[in-house]
Parts: C-alpha cells; structure tokens; sequence
C-alpha cells in the first residue's frame, strides 16, 4: 500500500531547508565560539541570509509549484515577500549589533539563533498551502518572537511584555485554530487552495463557514496588530529590547500580509463579502484609535507602535477592496497597493527604529520623545533622516508613504467605497500631527544632550541608504509598484 | 537606443555639475567649482552639436525616456521630443551658457558666493534643456517652474541687499500670475484631450475645432480659443509681455552674466518657444492670434520708449530686451513661428553680447553701472567697444548683421498678415526700429564715445535705482578719482568675442534654410488658408544678398539710420537738447520715469488690495473659525479623546484578552446569521 508513495520535491522548500540546517549548525558553531562579540555566530548568520535569497532567487520560476502533497506552495508572491524578508531581518540584525552588544544581560549567540528561527516560521507562513503547514509557520515564528522579546532578562518591562504577548498570542492562536476547524468542518478539506475550489462548486452550511470566518480574520487581526486584537501592540513594542522591537515591526508584517493573502484571498475569496465587511470595521477602528492615541505618546516606541496599528488599518483598505459586488476586476490592482503599502511601511520602519537605535549607547535609551530634541543641531544629516521617515509615514509627497497611501486610496475609490477614503485622509491627517512633532522637536527645540551621534561608519551609511531609499522610492516608486503587481499577478489565478 | 543615451547625457551633464558644485559648494575649491560645471556644459553643448546633426540627417525622435507615474488613464513621462526646433533651442541654450559660464570666471571673481553661482547656472542650463527637449506638458512645466526657481534665485543672488530680495520676490510674483493661466491652458488640455503628450494632443486637435465651452454667464467661447489664450498668459509671464513685464527690469538686480543668460538669452525666450512649439493649437485660432499680436506690438514699441531715458546701463539693455521679445510675439502672432524662433536665436546671440559686453564696462568701471559717470570707455577697452558697437549694429538691424534678417523678416511678415489688429502691430514694429536704434546708440555713444565724465567725486549721487542702498558688498563702487578703466580680462573677452561672430554671420547663414528650406518642415504647423503669412514672404525673398539690396529701399533701413543720427546729434552734438526737452514735456517724461505707472498699479491695487483681503481673512477666517474653532477647536477634541482613549490601555492582561473577546463577539453578532 506505500507503492504509491511519491517522493515529494524538495526543490520548492529549499530555502527553508537551507535555513534550518544553517540555524542548527550556528547553534552548534556558537558553543565553541568564545569571543563575547560573538562574531562568527553574526557573519554565519548573515551569510546563511544571504544563501537564502541566493536560492531563493536561483529556484524562482514565474510558475506556482505546489509540493509536499500540495501542503506548500513556491510562488512568484512567495519568491518576492521571502527575499524582502531576508532583506528587512538583515538589516534589523546589522542595526542590532551594537544595541545588544552594550547589554550585557542579553544572550548573543541565542539572538542570532531564534531569530533565524523566526524567519524560518515566516517563510513557511509565505509558502504554506495548507492550515497545518499556515499554523506550524505561525507558531514557530511567534515561539521566536515571544523568547526575543524575553531576552534581555534584568529588565522587567521585557518580561512582562514576553509574558502578555506569550498569554495573548496563545488566545489568537487558539481563535485561529478553531477557526480553521469550523472551515474543515463546512468543507472537509485543509488544503487552502482546495477549500476555495470546495466553495466554488459545492453549497456548504453558510452559518458554520461564516462562524469559522470570524474566528480566522480575529486571529489574522491579532497577528496583523489592528483593533480590537491590538492590546499588546504597544505594551510589546515599549518592553522589548529596541532591537527586537525593530524586528517585529518589520519582517513578521510581511508574514503577516501573506497569511492574509493565502487564507482570505486564496482560500476565502468566494466568502469575500463577509470578511472584507469585518476587515472593514477593523481597519477604520485601527485607523482612528491608533492614530488618536499615538497623538497621547511620550514614548517613540509606544509612538510607533500606534502608529503601526494605524498603518495596518490602513493597509487593509487595499485588501478590502479587492472584490466588489462579486466583480473581481480590479482585485489585482488592489492587493498589489496593499502589498506595495506593507512592504514600503517595513522599509520606513526599519529606517525609523535603525535611527532610534543609533542614538542609544549604553545604558541609555533614547527612546522619549525628548530624546530626540534639537537633533538637528547634534547631527542635522541623521536629523534629516528621520524626517524622511516621518514624512514619508505621514503620507506627505514626495516620500514613498504618499504614494503607497495614494494607491490605496485610489483603489478605494475605484471601488466606490468614498466615506471609507475620506475617513482614511481625515485619520491620515490627524496622524500627521505626531509625526510632524517629532520633526519639529529635532529642528526647533534645543538638544538635552549634547553629544554627537556615534556608531561604526558601515551602520551609518545603511541606515542613511535607507533613509535616502524611502525619499528615493518616493521619487522613483513605478518599479516597486509594478513589481508588486507582477508577483500577484503571476500567483493569483 | 545610442541617441537616447545622448539625449540624457545632454540634458544631465549640467545637472551632474550643479549637484557637485552646489552640494558641495563650501568644500571644494573655486577652482574645481568652475571646472566641474562648466565641463558639465562643454560635454553639454557639444552634444547638442551632435544631436542637431543628427537631426539634419533627419533622424528626429519623441518618446518617453522614464514613466515617472501612472495614475488611472493617466500617465506621467519623462520624455524626449527631438526635432529641427528642439535641436535649434539646445544649440542655442547651451552654447550661450557656456560663454557665459567662461565669463563668469571674470565677473564672479571675488565673490564670496562663487560656486554657488556656479552651481545656479548649471542648474539653470539643465532646467532650460529640460523644457525645450520636453515631449508632454507635464514635463513642459517642469522646466518651466524649475527655470523660474533658478531665476529666482540668481536675481535674489545678492540676497542681503532689500533692492534684489524685492526684485525677486516681484519676479517670483508676477510669474505666478502668468503660471496660473498657463496651469489653467494645461488643465484644459488633460480634460478635454486626456492626454499631456504633445503628439497626441496636436493629433487629436482638429476634432475640437468647433468645441465650445462655457465659462460664466451665457457667452460660449472656442475651447481652442480659451486653451490657446491662458497657455498664452503663462508665456507672458515669462516672457514678460505687457502688463506681465515688470519683473523684468528689476530682475537686473542679479549678477550680470545671469542678465545675459536668463533675462535675455533663454529663459524669456521660453514662452515664445512654447507658443511655436503649440503651433497646431493656436493655428486654430485667429482671436488668440490676434491677442497675442496686438500684446506683442504693445510691448514692442512701448518698452522701447522706455529704454531711452534709463541711466543705468543694465536697464537700457533689460528695456531692449523686452521691446525685443515683443517683436518676437508680434511675429507669433503674425503666425510666422519660424521667423520668431530666428529672431529668438540671433538675439541670443547679441543680445547676450551686449549684456556681456555691459558687464565687462561694469567691471572695468569697478561696478559702477550709470552711464552718466562713463564715456571714452572706447581706449581704455577697445575689445569691449568693438563687440558692444557689432552687438548694436545686430540689435537695430544694420543690413547684413543677424538682427537685420530676423527683424525685416518678423516686419515683413507684420505687413503680410490681417488678422485683426495687424495695423496697429504694424506701426508699432517700424516705428520700434527708430525707438531701438535711438536707445541703442544713445548708450553707445554715452558709453563709448564722448566726455570722460568717470573717476569724479560721484560717490555722493548714486545711480537712481540703488539711491537706498546700505553697501554690503564691494559692488557699485565706481572708480575713484583720477583712475582709469582698464579691459577686462581674457575669460571675459572671450565669450565676447566668440559671441560676436554669431552676432554678425548668423543671420545671413541661417535665413534661408531656416524660414523657407524646409526647416521647420512638420514641427511647425501653419493654417496655410487662414494664415498665409509664410507663403507671401517666401514668394518675396530671393535670398539673403538680395534681401540687403532691398533692404536699402525700405522704411526700416532709414528709421534706423535716423535713430543713430538723431542719437549722435542729441548725444555728442547738442547734450543740451534732451535735457531741454525733458523740462518741456515734463508730464510725458513722468510717464515715463514712472514707467507708465504699471509699479504703482500694482503696488497700490493688487498687491495693497490682496493685503487688504488678506487681512480680512485672517482676521475674520482664519483667528476667529479656522484657528478658533476649526484647529483649536479639533485639536481639543482630538487629545481629548486621546486622553480618553488611552485609559483603555491599562496594563493588565486580563484587560487585553476581555477586549479581544468583546471584538469577537462583536464581529460574532454582526455577521453570523443563524
């Protein structure tokens, strides 16, 4: 009876293979180095990285290749989010390097490690076909992300903040499993491109598959940070070391849009009427009470965190436009705002918390919005900086954010929906004002500190590079945009 | 594919060179700033040279080179449109920079500001190519705002002086003005072509011949009328036709290589560049053809007037040049693009060298601009009286210099036309050529010729349009008593040299196969029916020789003659004669002086009304709703709720689970249907 038995291609998963075999080689590499900068455990890990966008590239082809019994799935959107996640934990590791070196209390060789590691859980939650394999990429991506936020073990804000994200992500998975069991019940199948097929041909009970529906979009809104499910957005992004904040604001929402992308739209898309009704409630929830609060933050992190909440809001307007009324038209141009919006705010973000991270030394922070006072007079280049990434999250032309702002909101209108883009301007506009603060504080109010800003010379030109990449994009954005829209289009059929 | 590199390399070299030079102004040395540009413009220019003969091969190209943007049915490109016009305009653009980039060397000398000027006029260059090698609108208007920065900027280069802050800030203000209507022509355009590039426009503009639109009340107007009118107001501005012209003078608060190059050579010449390259749309309407001519002879003739009772030598050459630019409109109107285009280019050409040649005079009198205080200039700086004294003989068009050709043709070319209000455009251009050759040899003569009237105890009586000024600079300090002018040196002759050639060989060169050989063949579109202008002057014009023969026969040639012996008599002869007639017609005179009172106009009603207006708003709109209610009153609600808000995060888990809960129930009860 195991006649049949077909070996599956390894040749779609090979990136993931790839990373864990590194990750479990570093581990071991790690215990025999001695140096305390930990080095070699650094470079392996960068170079592991690197191998995998190699592969990735090299394996990329313009067709969707399922394998493992159709539980993973390698395509153009795959491909494309995968190597924009290699690229954002790079970064947010060669900006880690010096913040975690001045704090003794946190582990070296096991941050390189698990940060792997949670990458590894994000590449299987971009390629996975199937609710066991979404559920296993999941889970070892939040188990990553619960034990980094942990790390630094003298500071107890980080533990209590490990141990909220830990009880509550523990919830959201529970709601999205049990979500996932109501769709396995209406339609008897796990497999995310066969529930869509299910849907299309046959009727199924329309009160337990809209049961299930609820639960999977709350656990998706748990992992995306929009309100109501965003309680530990802020408390996680203020307790965590600013090097793990960093590196959940960036790479996991790019996870994160997959799984949207992969569950409602792939799987659900027959169902769209009722999700994106829900995703409706919940994007002009994120957008008025994150941009709101934010205004009440004397905290960057916290600040940032609000406005993350506010930002996923409104890239969410971009995936509930997709379909209207049944016509699917203009879905394609609509995902691929939502996509351009997701990847262009993690770039941001990455600058962003890149800056904050330049300012800290040793035993102090910076992270008040006090701190950041008279900047311009400190160092009025990383000043210069940091206002790119303020305005180009504020929207203003000719920064990337306008024009990924600007192609959500055109395919909300092209949709119809008018009072949803109004409200997103008025929230939009109401954020601004945070935004614009920081600016004014670096330009127009005298610097606390004195001190010139200090790092080694590789770090600041990255993160100038990327400072000057979101005013770039904001000049130049019709690659990005149209490469967006050539991965979705290449994946969706 | 090899073309297109070279398009962009023309068009980004003195961009290349700004950046350096302008981001690193106060770090590299002067004399890297100045090589770096004007290599930038060198490499620049001889790739024009290139393009134009490619483009006389006859190979020509309109393309987009980058998609900036595209939003809905709309696209944005960068954009390239390559032919006999834009080759002729990049010739003309960058040959002149680059003369006046050399010269700078010379005048800029010891200013502290060095490269950055340098960097000013590179940008300017890159700009201006921009503009003239744009393929769409969009692109049009870049260059055309970009070139007004720059302008800007170059005219407030002096920026701790009060006179160049306002003369800028004026420039600044005007061109707005004539921005809007041409902002408002484009718009027209996208709404009702759907398109911004200009093949598909010209394409599609027959269709509209007969479309009327209504803007207020119950008049229905032609929308090629309309189009054509506010495209026409944006080239008013900038090419400062009456009543739009009043920046012009006081833009000579800038430096004076900027003079020659922005506010004589190029940048006023893009309206009458963007006018000839719209061509197909205004042959389509003999009411706009007719604005603009009746507004060109206006300029013409008027502005000229002016020039002769300036002292300040700069300004007698600023009123030159807007006569000059009129003419140049009156020949759009005339609908002889072409003829207007050559005017525009020999007038580069000595228009820049007399400007140059003021400035190398303002040099060797120690930057003293009245021409009060000079005469006799010609021994001390005969390079610069013999180019000045060519420069000239161009200017009021001496048979057989380059002004002759372009001048008699765009009077030919008047005389030839009816549509309504050529007459008055008719009159207007001849009795120009007396006006021109009166100011023009007035200040030769005052200048070159005569008394030694410098290095006299002046420093008390100022020139009159610098009397408030606080001396902040080493400029306008005159020569001291007992020193003499001494000839510029060799970066500054140079150019002067180099540019007095063209001054004089250009015309006679380039009129034939420019206004009848085809040249302009389908670049240039003309309503042969409706506007025969073209046909009846190439039916009279036997070639250029032929054309001096004649020209001795005719009016022009003698008003001309008669301006320079009129100009001799009062000005060598009998200086007390224009002195006499001043107290007599002392009312005409404060006309004059005042120049016709467009400054007062606008400083008592525009710009005082706007105030007013201004202040009503503030007061009423902006203190009491706008900030009041609308910002403070939004801004209180807002931290509010954000105070509010924000207790819902208290830190306790239990809290945050509750709230998931209650957002899942919530979406439970809103969407599960049972």
């Amino acid at each position: 009876m195991f006649n049949d038995f077909v070996a599956p291609s390894l040749y779609p998963a090979a990136p993931e293979i790839f990373l864990l075999f590194m990750a479990c080689v570093i581990l071991l590499v790690d215990l025999g180095v001695k140096s305390p900068r930990r080095t070699l455990t650094f470079v392996l890990t960068q170079l592991t990285l690197l191998g995998c966008a190699a592969i990735t590239l090299l394996t990329s082809n313009t067709e969707v290749v399922y394998t493992f019994s159709g539980m993973f799935v390698d395509d153009m959107m795959a491909d494309l989010l995968k190597l924009l996640v290699y690229g954002a934990v790079m970064l947010a590791l060669f900006y880690s390097r010096e913040y975690i070196q001045d704090r003794q209390a946190i582990p070296k060789g096991e941050y390189f490690v698990l940060a792997l590691l949670a990458t590894l859980g994000m590449l299987v939650m971009i390629s996975a076909n199937h609710f066991l394999t979404l559920y296993l990429g999941l889970e070892m991506m939040s188990l990553s992300l619960y034990a980094m936020v942990a790390l630094n073990r003298e500071s107890a804000i980080s533990t209590e903040a490990a141990m909220k994200y830990f009880i509550l992500g523990a919830l959201a998975s529970g709601l999205l499993l049990y979500g996932m069991s109501m769709i396995y019940g209406a339609t008897g199948s796990l497999e995310i491109t066969e529930v869509g097929e299910r849907l299309y041909t046959y009727s199924v009970d329309k009160s337990v598959l809209v049961f299930g529906i609820v639960f999977l979009v709350a656990g998706l809104a748990f992992k995306l940070g929009v309100v109501p499910f965003h309680m530990w957005v802020p408390d996680v992004y203020h307790g965590a070391p600013t090097s793990v904040t960093l590196f959940i604001a960036a790479a996991p929402k790019l996870a994160a849009f997959a799984i949207v992308m992969r569950l409602l739209v792939s799987g659900l898309i027959t169902q769209a009427a009722d999700w994106q009704g829900m995703l409706i409630v919940l994007s002009v929830l994120s957008m008025g009470i994150g941009n709101l609060v934010a205004i009440a933050q004397t905290n960057i992190k916290r600040m940032l965190a609000y406005s993350a909440i506010s930002h996923m809001g409104f890239m969410l307007l971009g995936i509930v436009t997709g379909v209207v009324g049944g016509d699917a038209r203009f879905a394609l141009n609509a995902y691929s705002s939502a996509m351009f919006y997701v990847v262009t705010y993690v770039l941001t973000t990455l600058a962003g918390f890149g800056l904050i991270m330049m300012l800290t030394r040793a035993g102090f922070e910076s992270d008040e919005l006090d701190d950041f006072k008279g900047l311009n007079k400190r160092s009025p280049w990383f000043a210069a900086m940091m206002m790119f990434v303020m305005l180009s999250m504020a929207g203003i032309p000719f920064f990337v954010g306008f024009f990924a702002k600007f192609s959500v909101l055109q395919a909300v209108v092209a949709a119809g929906y008018y009072w949803l883009a109004v409200a997103a301007v008025l929230f939009s506009l109401v954020g601004a004002f945070y935004y614009l603060r920081v600016v004014k504080l670096m330009y127009f109010d005298e610097p606390k500190i004195q001190e010139p800003i200090e790092g080694p010379l590789f770090i600041k030109v990255l993160v100038s590079a990327n400072g000057l990449a979101v005013a770039a994009l904001g000049l130049f954005p019709q690659f990005l945009m149209s490469l967006c829209a050539y991965a979705l289009m290449r994946s969706l059929t | 594919m090899e073309m297109q590199k070279l398009y962009l390399l023309v068009a980004l070299a003195p961009l290349f060179g700004a950046a350096v030079a302008g981001l690193l102004c106060r770090v590299i040395p002067r004399w890297l700033g100045h090589t770096v540009t004007i290599a930038g413009v060198a490499v620049s220019f001889i790739g024009s040279v290139l393009v134009f003969q490619d483009v006389m091969a006859g190979n020509t190209f309109n393309g987009p080179v980058y998609t900036w943007m595209t939003t809905g049915d709309y696209s944005f490109h960068v954009g390239f449109l390559i032919d006999s016009l834009t080759a002729t305009m990049m010739l003309v653009v960058t040959f002149v920079s680059l003369m006046v980039h050399i010269y700078t060397i010379g005048y800029m000398h010891e200013d502290p500001g060095y490269n950055r000027f340098f960097s000013y006029i590179s940008l300017f260059t890159f700009s201006m190519l921009m503009l003239v090698m744009s393929n769409n609108f969009m692109q049009l208007f870049f260059g055309w705002e970009a070139v007004g920065l720059v302008s800007y900027l170059l005219i407030g280069f002096w920026y701790t002086r009060p006179t160049a802050i306002f003369a800028n800030m004026k420039a600044f203000l005007v061109n707005r003005v004539g921005d809007f209507g041409f902002i408002l022509g484009i718009g027209l355009v996208l709404a009702h072509f759907g398109s911004l590039d200009y093949a598909t426009v010209f394409a599609k503009a027959p269709e509209f011949a007969n479309t009327t639109i209504n803007i207020w009340g119950a008049a229905d107007w032609s929308l090629m009328t309309v189009v054509c009118i506010c495209l026409f107001i944006g080239a008013m501005g900038k090419s400062a036709q009456v009543p739009l012209h009043v920046w012009l003078p006081d833009s000579m608060e800038g430096p004076t290589p900027i003079s020659a190059l922005i506010h004589a050579a190029t940048m006023v010449t893009a309206g009458i560049f963007m006018v000839s390259r719209m061509s197909p749309l205004f042959e389509m309407s003999t009411t706009a053809l007719s604005f603009v001519l009746v507004i060109g002879a206006i300029t013409a003739l008027f502005m000229g007037f002016l020039g002769i009772i300036q002292n300040d030598i700069k300004r007698v050459v600023a009123y030159s040049t807007l006569s000059q630019l009129g003419y140049m409109t009156v020949a759009l109107g005339a609908s002889a693009y072409s003829v207007a285009v050559f005017h525009l280019m020999t007038h580069a050409f000595f228009k820049a060298l007399l400007f140059l040649g003021a400035g190398s005079v303002i040099i060797g009198m120690h930057h003293d601009q009245d021409m009060r205080n000079m005469g006799g200039l010609r021994k001390y700086m005969p390079i610069t009286w013999i180019t000045s004294l060519l420069g000239s003989l161009a200017l009021i068009g001496t048979p057989f210099f380059a002004g002759f050709y372009s001048k008699d043709s765009i009077i030919e070319a008047v005389a030839a036309s009816h549509i309504p209000g050529a007459g008055f455009a008719y009159f207007a251009v001849l009795a120009g050529v007396f006006v021109t050759a009166f100011y023009s040899f007035r200040m030769y003569f005052l200048v070159f010729h005569g008394e030694e009237r410098f290095g006299k105890a002046h420093h008390d009586e100022h020139t009159g349009d610098h009397d408030d000024e606080e001396v902040s600079h080493d400029h306008h300090h005159g020569l001291a008593p007992g020193q003499k002018p001494h000839e510029s040196p060799w970066v500054v002759t140079l150019p002067l040299v180099l540019l007095a050639i063209p001054s004089v060989l250009i015309g006679y060169v380039a009129i034939e196969p420019l206004l009848y050989g085809g040249y302009f063949e389908g670049v240039i579109h003309i309503d042969k029916v409706a506007h025969p202008v073209m046909e009846e002057l190439a039916h009279e014009f036997h070639g250029p020789l032929a054309m001096v023969a004649h020209a001795f026969r005719t009016a022009p040639f003698w008003l001309a003659l008669s301006g320079v012996v009129v100009a001799w008599f009062f000005y060598m002869k009998r200086p007390d004669i224009p002195a006499a007639i001043q107290r007599r017609f002392s009312g005409l005179n404060a006309i004059l002086e005042n120049k016709y009172f467009f400054d007062k106009i606008n400083e008592t009603v525009f710009a005082g009304g706007a105030r007013l207006l201004g202040r009503g708003l503030w007061r009423g709109g902006d203190v009491a709703v706008i900030d009041g209610f609308i910002v403070n009153g939004s801004a209180k609600v807002v931290g509010w709720m954000a105070a509010v808000v924000r207790y819902f995060q208290t830190g306790y888990v239990y809290h945050y689970a509750f709230t998931m809960i209650i957002g899942l129930l919530l979406l439970l009860t809103l969407w599960v249907r049972v």
